[in-house]
């Protein structure tokens, strides 16, 4: 079998036990990638070819000193263009950061560089990860794998994308209201959102600051709880990261049942709106749940239907403020022959944000200003107590939460681009875990009349990502989905 | 028409941390440009702030000293604007939960006390400088001052006139650097004051429409542009005019305050909770720790040199003008246990030395343990009080000691007995007259005979020993 | 329908620092006053006496030592400034307003 159709842990053990090595990784997604990038567009930039068979060449020289090998050596990774690397250029899909080169690593980065992996690229994504769909990245949208007329999803769409054509092993996503989870259904791989401060923010830049949080997007669940255990651990350079414990996550993934786990299935996400292929393919899920010795119990999470409307105000508020920082200053886009400082701001951020960004930056602004934050911006922080409570509540008759991802499979590039609101309305599931902070991991499920991925998605309790891992590994290996890949046609 | 000024003041005092308020780049001044600068306080994409523990602990200690309530939770708040000295488009501030909450200084003005209400205190982040080169086509932007913590402390419109406002300007400055939290240099910027003044016909109740004043870096502006301010509105008033809320700048070249441009058209900061910081519990247990570490503030420090020392308020008051001063006094009483004598020598000989060289007590060459011997030597005869005043001089300057510096200039007293009563022997064989009176009831002439003795030694006798032993010699 | 005006598009604009042509003040007033139609179905539940979430972080912020960290050099700083010039960042000028 060729190397890139590897899973992550296959592809560990290959290189763990000698048989193959970095360089021949290398050499291989080179390869892949100057055959299916021209299609996909997963990537906005590449590691030079060079500077990669170096790595690689590094990692096979040092191989004999270091005696050992970490989880992650000589493994193909794509990143988010949202996470700082230092010296290579993260521009977050947008204008405004098209040359910016970071002097620094994102604490995710650190952690991953010390473990010596082949970072093969920054991958695409919605402008400042503010879209369902990377059609508002700057630099082009990316393309499904599975049919190339329709979105990858968003905004990790190109980690998404790039995972599923086979164009890196693993790639870091991530997620403020969906966007590593919802990508991931899209492209049918696996997608984890960990609780909000599992994972450092430091150096993703940010979208919502009380929302965002980076998370892994792999082929397996096993992937994922190999690539999560790189990436926690507490930071003293987030003051929200966590200061707890976390347990080895690959032990998570090993057992095939779910005996005395409860499963929930809120009503609320399966009301109107739900595509009924979707909804067959989610009941049939919850169906295997049974099968391997869950208890099945309907819940009701009332609160749902404000989600999105909280969301829009509370992310779009965050990102107002966030995104004042690009003004042509210090960094990133500056307009051109601008004669006054006030001329420069309004040009350098007319001509450096693009439409749904303005349109984010409007609303939150609105949300905030003087006479409408009440009604707005602090309603929405008290509807999001009540978001956070009906989960809490939830939570203590069932171990995990099981639901669609988004209401539809993967829609037509294009086909919502004129409609904001009917594009914010797909969020809804992914949205109330996100708000609450919860562990949720997306994995597929099964596929549309038309051949596309459908996603299944699992929320857990605060820190239980285990038991996320757990209930996701149990349903992947009681199923057969994992094995069903695109085909990449020229 | 007679009018009453009513003014309130906002003091920016520079906490001086080592490092800044979210990050851990120094907070040095005087330094190349861009050169004390990271990710955070550059406001790079991606980085995020951790509160300096010191800053908050210091924030504390200044709001137990200013009697404020201290808020058990904190939060912090973005405030939104554009400036280029501003890198984040936002400066982290406090809102709606400022740290410290009302309290109180108490001020002396003219012999009179009176306490000025504090509204509230609270950290923030400081911005970095831009500076305007004339003829330049643009302007510079230097963010090493960006991130360094300030506390913002704002009065109640509390103050009637500039002489009140310069006593609290003082009494605040002193009692923070007195704390050890701000160095109090205005000319630094690390003591900045933005006085608010409005004006009201004399027992009129009702505030009347207050203008606030900037770019004021040192006591005396504060005055000038209060006083200047001041008639500025009274004229305006008596010319049925209106006063217009703004703010307006102290030009020193002028001498007058004329209105600054706005930072931005309408002002709507879009306050909001910010994301990246969570809040922050203050508790009881950490307070009272803090508190232990409260150093006097100085009007207490003055009642207690008052009480314990038994020293006049004018010299307790001397002492207790500066902290090193009086942390000098103290030192010294600590190693001689004579407090008055103690404080003759600190506020006459070491105090004019410092003064004439220009030397802070901190920085006197003159460290408290070798006065401290030249205060032992007086004690115990070796050297007479005159002497120790002529060699003082010396003493300041030098690394010599006191014993050293005795001998080198001869000053050493005598008051060996052997020798005292040989020149005591011929100085009475010398004047049998006045011994005779002496002997005959008068008594006043023994002065006389000290002098003989003094004159005699050369000026070197224990004059004390010498006035015991003729008494003896003469009686017996 | 919550309706914005034209103004208030402008004056929003203002705050962010966006110059808007006029096709995207049309559009954009449009847009934003379909999406507060749609978030004004929060005025319908009722919050009263509900804690305002800010973060959903279980803890309190850690605080840091009063310690130096190694910082940027003033290269590493300017090295993505539009313009700098003897280590300072430069802007066009600042004129009153």
């Amino acid at each position: 079998m060729a190397l890139f159709k590897l899973t992550l842990k296959e592809l560990q053990e290959k290189f763990t036990s000698g048989e193959i090595t970095a360089g021949e990784i290398a050499r291989a997604y080179l390869l892949r990638i100057s055959q299916v990038e021209p299609k996909i567009k997963s990537y906005i930039s590449l590691t030079p070819r060079e500077d990669l068979l170096m790595n690689a060449q590094a990692i096979d020289d040092g191989l004999k000193a270091w005696r050992k090998t970490e989880p992650l050596m000589a493994m193909p990774l794509g990143i988010k263009d949202n996470i700082c690397t230092k010296g290579m250029r993260t521009t977050c899909g947008s204008r405004m950061l098209e040359t910016f080169v970071p002097p620094y690593d994102a604490t995710v980065m650190t952690k991953f560089n010390a473990q010596k992996p082949l970072i093969l690229g920054k991958t695409n994504l919605d402008e400042f990860a503010m879209g369902s769909s990377t059609e508002h990245s700057a630099f082009g949208p990316s393309r499904n794998p599975w049919n190339q007329q329709h979105i990858p999803g968003g905004s990790s769409g190109g980690s998404a994308a790039a995972v599923a054509a086979d164009e890196c092993v693993a790639a870091l996503g991530s997620d403020t209201g969906g966007s590593i989870r919802q990508p991931a259904a899209c492209c049918g791989v696996v997608g984890l959102k960990p609780t909000y401060g599992r994972v450092s923010r430091y150096g993703l830049v940010a979208f919502a600051s009380s929302l965002d949080q980076i998370g892994p997007i792999t082929k397996t669940v096993t992937d994922a709880a190999i690539m999560l255990n790189a990436l926690v651990g507490h930071d003293p350079l987030d003051s929200t990261s966590a200061k707890r414990d976390f347990p080895d996550f690959t032990k998570s993934a090993k057992k095939k049942d779910i005996k005395k786990l409860v499963v929930g299935v809120p009503q609320e996400y399966f009301a109107e709106g739900l595509d009924p292929e979707v909804s067959e393919k989610i009941q049939d899920a919850i169906a295997v749940f049974e099968g391997i010795g869950g208890k099945i119990q309907e819940v009701t999470l009332p609160s749902t239907e404000r989600a999105i409307a909280t969301y829009y105000l509370i992310a779009t508020a965050e990102a107002s403020s966030n995104l004042a920082r690009y003004d042509g200053v210090k960094y990133g886009f500056r307009a051109k022959e601008c004669k006054e400082l006030a001329e420069m701001y309004h040009s350098t951020r007319s001509q450096g944000f693009g439409p749904e960004v303005k349109r984010r930056i409007m609303l939150g602004t609105y949300a905030l200003s003087a006479g409408y934050y009440d009604a707005f911006y602090a309603k929405a922080q008290a509807v999001r107590t009540l978001i956070q409570r009906d989960f809490e509540a939830v939570f203590q008759e069932v171990d995990f939460l099981v639901s669609p991802v988004m209401p539809t499979p993967a829609f037509r590039l294009g086909e919502r681009l004129e409609d904001p609101l009917q594009m914010y309305l797909s969020d809804i599931y992914t949205i109330p875990a996100s708000l609450a902070g919860l562990p949720a991991i997306s994995l597929p499920c099964g596929h549309s009349s038309k051949g596309l991925p459908i996603g299944l998605q699992l929320m857990g309790r605060p820190f239980e990502e285990n038991i996320v891992l757990r209930a996701a590994f149990a349903y992947e290996h009681a199923t057969n989905w994992r094995t069903k890949r695109p085909i990449i046609r020229s | 028409m007679t009018y009453e000024p009513v003014i309130g003041v906002e003091v920016h005092a520079q906490l001086h941390t080592q490092t800044k308020l979210f990050c851990g780049c120094p907070t040095s001044f005087g330094l190349p440009p861009n050169t004390q600068v990271c990710p955070v306080c550059l406001g790079l994409p991606g980085s995020l702030p951790v509160l300096n523990q010191q800053a908050v602990e210091m924030a504390v200690r200044t709001g137990l000293a200013l009697n404020c309530e201290l808020s058990p939770t904190n939060q912090f708040s973005r405030k939104n604007y554009f400036y280029p000295d501003l890198p984040k488009g936002y400066q982290i501030s406090q809102y709606d939960l400022p740290i410290c909450g009302p309290g109180w200084l108490e001020i002396s003005v003219n012999d009179k006390k009176k306490r000025v209400r504090i509204t509230r205190a609270h950290l923030e982040e400081d911005a970095g400088k831009n500076v305007h080169e004339e003829g330049a086509e643009g302007s510079h932007v230097d963010l090493n001052r960006a991130g360094t913590p300030l506390l913002e402390i704002v009065t109640e419109p509390d103050l009637f006139s500039s002489e009140e406002v310069d006593a609290y300007l003082k009494a605040l400055r002193d009692l923070l650097v007195y704390l050890d939290v701000c160095d109090g240099n205005m000319e630094q910027g690390s003591f900045r004051c933005e006085p608010n003044v409005s004006i009201r016909p004399k027992g009129q109740q009702t505030l009347g429409t207050k203008v606030e004043l900037k770019n004021i870096n040192s006591f005396r502006y504060a005055k000038d542009a209060l006083d200047y301010e001041i008639s500025r509105q009274a004229e305006l008033l008596d010319e049925g005019g209106k006063v217009q809320q703004e703010t307006r700048l102290w030009n020193v070249q002028l001498g007058q305050t004329a209105v600054m441009r706005s930072k931005e058209g309408a002002h709507d900061y879009r306050y909001f909770p910010d994301p990246d910081l969570l809040p922050v519990s203050i508790d009881a247990e950490w307070i009272e720790e803090l508190g232990g570490t409260i150093p006097e503030i100085p009007s207490a420090r003055l009642q207690r040199f008052v009480k314990d020392y038994q020293l006049s308020e004018y010299d307790a008051g001397i002492l207790t003008d500066s902290k090193e001063l009086a942390d000098y006094f103290e030192a010294c009483v600590k190693l001689f246990a004579h407090p008055k004598t103690v404080s003759n020598w600190v506020t006459g000989e070491l105090l004019r030395e410092l003064h004439s060289s220009g030397v802070t007590p901190e920085d006197s060459p003159l460290k408290p343990e070798r006065l401290v011997e030249l205060l032992e030597l007086v004690d115990s005869g070796t050297v007479s009080l005159k002497a120790a005043r002529e060699l003082f001089p010396e003493l300041y300057s030098t690394d010599k000691t006191a014993e050293q510096v005795v001998k080198e200039k001869g000053l050493v007293q005598v008051s060996d007995e052997g020798t005292l009563q040989t020149i005591i022997e011929e100085v009475l064989a010398a004047h049998p007259a006045q011994v005779e009176q002496y002997r005959g009831g008068k008594e006043a002439v023994i002065g006389y005979l000290v002098g003989q003795v003094m004159k005699a030694s050369k000026g070197k006798a224990n004059p004390g020993k010498v006035n015991e032993m003729l008494k003896r010699s003469l009686t017996s | 329908m919550a309706d914005i005006s034209q103004k208030e598009v402008e004056h929003v604009a203002h705050l962010a620092k966006l110059d808007l042509t006029e096709p995207e003040k049309t559009l954009f007033g449009e847009q934003l006053s379909q999406i507060l139609t749609f978030v004004e179905q929060l005025q319908e539940v009722s919050t009263e006496g509900v804690p305002l979430t800010s973060s959903v972080a279980d803890q309190e912020s850690f605080l840091r030592e009063d310690l130096p960290r190694k910082g940027l050099s003033q290269e590493e700083a300017l090295s993505n400034a539009p313009e700098a010039n003897e280590g300072f960042f430069v802007v066009p000028k600042i004129i009153a307003k």
